[in-house]
């Protein structure tokens, strides 16, 4: 049975996805189907320092959630993880799967290999296991942010 | 708050369809009291919906999730849908927070409702663990609860 008892955030690894270099920055833990989480990406994107996104799908409030967050790590096998992120986030009316096909025409991506790679086993189980990692760490809705360097979580939201 | 070792105390509410459940019906079974303010707020819907994602690990563990709050069981039908959950609502609605006032999780005026509040009852009818939110803005992550079971 996987572990779920507390534990901090996983250290940033050769998996993870990153925008911008650096040691210093934040960890994002989204859900790409989360209206919060699109509000707040254009801010979270432009924040000084590194940015690293780890999937954090809550299927039962967001259906739509597992199949995004599928599509956003297939297109990043191919090197357009945040492309993707972006475009979704920018534009939440179209995210079933013809608008899928329509961003990975656009991002010239290979449609073949990105359907393989969404439905693949290896995809679902890195997405699971950032949202593990998530539960573990005390993820308690979305966006939750972390200093990469104080693994504090970041209160972005207002009760 | 009601303290570990003590007995539990039973109640009948209402569930979201309307039938009458009590804490007597889970005997023999763990099961874990999620008192939270009210339906439909933002931070009570993540909570139940974060604590959705991972019922399966918590059954898994011998555990039954149970939510309870002042609402009634329309509300907590149509909460439940709204949130694409099928954790168990409890309506604690007449005497208004009577249940949550056994367990020393109601907070009274202005507020009106439960504070967030996580009671675990073993297969016996004791309280085994507790877990009050230092204020009802504030819900704790899954992991303390699987911190509690082990």
């Amino acid at each position: 049975m996987n572990d779920l008892t507390s534990s901090a955030i996983p250290p940033v690894g050769p998996e993870d996805h990153v925008r911008r270099s650096g040691e210093e920055g934040i960890v994002v833990y989204a859900d790409l189907a989360c209206p919060r989480c699109a509000a707040d990406w254009p801010r979270l994107r432009e924040r000084p320092g590194r940015l690293v996104f780890r999937h954090f799908p809550v299927s039962s409030k967001h259906p739509r959630s597992p199949a995004l967050h599928a599509a956003a790590e297939a297109a990043g096998r191919q090197g357009r993880f945040f492309e993707l992120v972006d475009s979704l986030y920018a534009d939440r009316a179209h995210v079933d799967d013809p608008h899928l096909w329509q961003w990975v025409e656009r991002l010239g991506l290979d449609l073949e290999r990105f359907e393989a790679d969404r439905r693949s086993d290896a995809v679902q189980a890195r997405i699971r296991s950032d949202f593990q990692a998530g539960i573990r760490a005390g993820v308690a809705g979305t966006p939750a942010v972390f200093d990469a360097c104080t693994l504090q979580t970041v209160r972005e939201r207002e009760f | 708050m009601i303290a570990v070792g003590d007995q539990a105390p039973d109640f009948t509410l209402r569930d979201q369809d309307g039938e009458k459940v009590s804490l007597s019906d889970y005997k023999g079974r763990k099961v874990l009291l999620v008192f939270y303010p009210g339906d439909f707020s933002p931070v009570c819907g993540d909570q139940l919906s974060i604590y959705q994602e991972v019922k399966p690990e918590i059954a898994a563990k011998g555990v039954e999730l149970v939510g309870v709050s002042v609402d009634s069981f329309f509300a907590h039908k149509a909460f439940q849908e709204k949130l694409g959950i099928d954790t168990t609502l409890l309506s604690d609605f007449e005497p208004k927070g009577e249940v949550a006032r056994a367990y020393g999780s109601y907070l009274d005026a202005p507020l009106g409702f439960a504070n967030r509040t996580l009671v675990l009852v073993d297969e016996v009818g004791k309280v085994a663990w507790t877990h009050e939110s230092p204020n009802p803005g504030e819900f704790p992550g899954a992991n303390v609860i699987f911190d509690a079971l082990g």
